[in-house]
């Protein structure tokens, strides 16, 4: 019988030769993150299990990033719960405020995914690592209790949409404006409880950072995951960063799709997605004006150094427009670091932006960078939900780096490939 | 099992971020939680509501985020049953293993409005719109998942049955 890579990767965590779609399987896991929202439900839940150690203290990770550094008395207990979880139950991969990072971009940077592992994260953009070829999803608190006490969790084997993808991307256009593309195609539940599979020779084009931001947003579109083949680009951003040698699934080659979308990476404009919802894509030629006045830069779906690096060279010797405010964060320490000896956030500090510490903070209307009523942002998080980002009168304009960059200059929605001196 | 309540309607892709706001997430208590239920899309909702009520809604109910405070603040808020056309992924796994009893069925979402009286019967997935009299009838939940809802959630339903 034919599987299609999230189907095998499933299969072999099942101790099963083969699953069909529908299935109900119990499938081992290789690793269970929770972050600061969600592990306090967890290990209230784990609390009722009466066992006295976590399946593998190895393989559950715990992120403070939410609403770190604590932003009020409430958010500080939650944290301070959680690191003493960590500590009683001497939990390895605890990451604490300075050493942490917005927990998506923190673990592959970390080396904690590999190819074909099973990961769940009381986190809905959990599904990001399937750009390493994992098959990972986001699940709630309850979830990640079960999975702390036993290691396991049932999974009903998804179906599958194929996204067969050939060419390469133009000059400004980035895995941001090919997610919010597809997501305007199929809808935000155009995905719902399936896979989702990108193929195709277009793919090797593809950034491992693209690769990430494409699998980040997956659940945006109701998926259960995202996953990439495991190509040359994601073993060598693995050989660096991982430990464990990467175990590699292929699909079979008349694995089933319910249905395989063509995609010409090449046709891919900027694109922007409009209020209130992800699938509402417009390419940036039919956005119009827009006045804006916030910009975000950051997030775990696009606070990357490459993400940065095309935000830095956009604003470099360039101030941005009055009435905006910018808000640059990197999503790890390391990229922090990193953007700051590359002299990047020397170019942001100068363009007028402010540099935040890792934090998911602004993304979900948490703190650093919360919206008034009638205020619009761009952004290049994941979200633009009624209320995502502040007040339930607010607005979110999602958009790649280059977009939001171009953008904060400019005071309204705007197109990097008509800034002059590119 | 049954729920019979009110209904409270709403559209399509009701999402996590209206159902709890984020910046009520600083706890994980659920009577804090519920008392902010539905605030960014009804604010009426928890004013309103009486236990036994039910929400009723279109298609993709809890998109969004895997906040399993979502579900709980539903459920804490007296909601007898979600009913829709459908569930987004993570909330209808998170409503299982909390024990909040979710039906999909697109048919009965079209045919209930606001304030009619609904009764939900688990073990058969017999919708009845008492207000209409019309009657429709979901997938009902296999024996074990009923069992992990009226067990009141994913870890008593472990602890009792299987870790027993």
């Amino acid at each position: 019988m034919s599987m299609t890579m999230s189907q095998k990767i499933l299969a072999k965590h099942a101790k099963m030769g083969v699953v069909r779609p529908g299935q109900l399987v119990m499938a081992d896991l290789d690793l269970v993150l929770g972050n600061d929202i969600t592990a306090p439900v967890a290990i209230k839940e784990f609390a009722r299990f009466k066992v006295d150690k976590v399946f593998d203290k190895s393989k559950v990770v715990l992120v403070p990033d939410h609403f770190t550094p604590n932003k009020d008395i409430k958010a500080a207990e939650q944290c301070k719960r959680m690191r003493e979880f960590a500590s009683d139950y001497q939990i390895d991969n605890y990451f604490e405020v300075g050493r942490m990072g917005i927990e998506h971009a923190l673990l592959p940077e970390q080396g904690l995914v590999n190819a074909g592992d099973l990961i769940i994260g009381a986190d809905s953009h959990t599904c990001t690592y399937g750009a390493l070829g994992a098959f990972s999803t986001g699940t709630g608190s309850t979830d990640m209790a079960a999975a702390m006490a036993t290691g396991q969790l049932w999974f009903k084997v998804p179906q599958a949409l194929r996204f067969n993808l050939t060419g390469s991307l133009g000059a400004w256009v980035s895995g941001k404006d090919l997610i919010l593309h597809i997501i305007g195609l199929i809808g935000v539940d155009g995905a719902l409880y399936k896979s989702m599979e990108f193929t195709g020779d277009g793919v090797a084009s593809l950034s491992i950072d693209d690769r990430f931001t494409v699998c980040n947003m997956a659940i945006e579109a109701g998926a259960k995951n995202g996953i990439f083949p495991v190509d040359d680009v994601a073993k060598a951003y693995l050989a660096s960063h991982c430990k464990r040698e990467p175990v590699i699934y292929e699909p079979d080659a008349d694995a089933e799709y319910e249905q395989t979308y063509e995609i010409d990476l090449a046709s891919i404009r900027p694109t922007v997605a409009f209020p209130h919802l992800p699938e509402n894509a417009k390419t940036i030629d039919e956005v119009g004006d827009i006045a804006i006045d916030q910009v975000v830069i950051g997030s775990c779906t696009n606070g990357r150094l490459s993400d940065l690096r095309i935000a830095a060279h956009i604003l470099k010797g360039r101030t941005i427009a009055k009435g905006v405010r910018l808000i640059v964060f990197p999503a790890t320490q390391q990229i922090y670091l990193e953007a700051m000896e590359e002299g990047l956030l020397k170019i942001f500090v100068e363009a007028g932006a402010v540099v935040s510490t890792p934090t998911c903070g602004p993304c979900l209307g948490g703190h650093m960078g919360i919206l008034a009523a009638k205020e619009r942002a761009v952004s290049t998080t994941n979200r633009n939900f009624v209320g995502r980002m502040g007040h339930v009168e607010s607005e979110v304009y999602l958009a790649s780096p280059a977009v939001a960059a171009a953008s904060a200059l400019a005071g309204k929605i705007a197109n990097p490939e008509l800034l002059e001196d590119n | 099992m049954n729920a019979r309540g009110k209904a409270f309607r709403y559209g399509d892709n009701v999402d996590t971020d209206v159902i709890i706001p984020a910046r009520y997430l600083n706890t994980s208590v659920a009577a804090e939680l519920a008392a902010h239920c539905m605030e960014d899309i009804d604010p009426q909702f928890i004013k309103q509501v009486k236990p036994g009520d039910l929400i009723v809604a279109d298609k993709n109910f809890g998109c969004g985020s895997s906040r399993e405070h979502a579900p709980l603040a539903i459920k804490t808020a007296g909601v007898s049953c979600v009913i829709a056309a459908s569930f987004a992924r993570i909330f209808y796994r998170n409503s299982i293993n909390i024990g909040l009893p979710i039906l999909e069925c697109p048919e009965a979402a079209k045919g209930i409005s606001s304030q009619d009286v609904v009764e939900v019967d688990f073990s058969t997935g017999v919708i009845n719109n008492i207000t209409t009299g019309k009657q429709w009838q979901a997938e009902p939940f296999p024996a074990f998942i009923q069992k992990m809802i009226s067990s009141n959630g994913l870890v008593d339903y472990l602890r009792t049955e299987v870790l027993k």
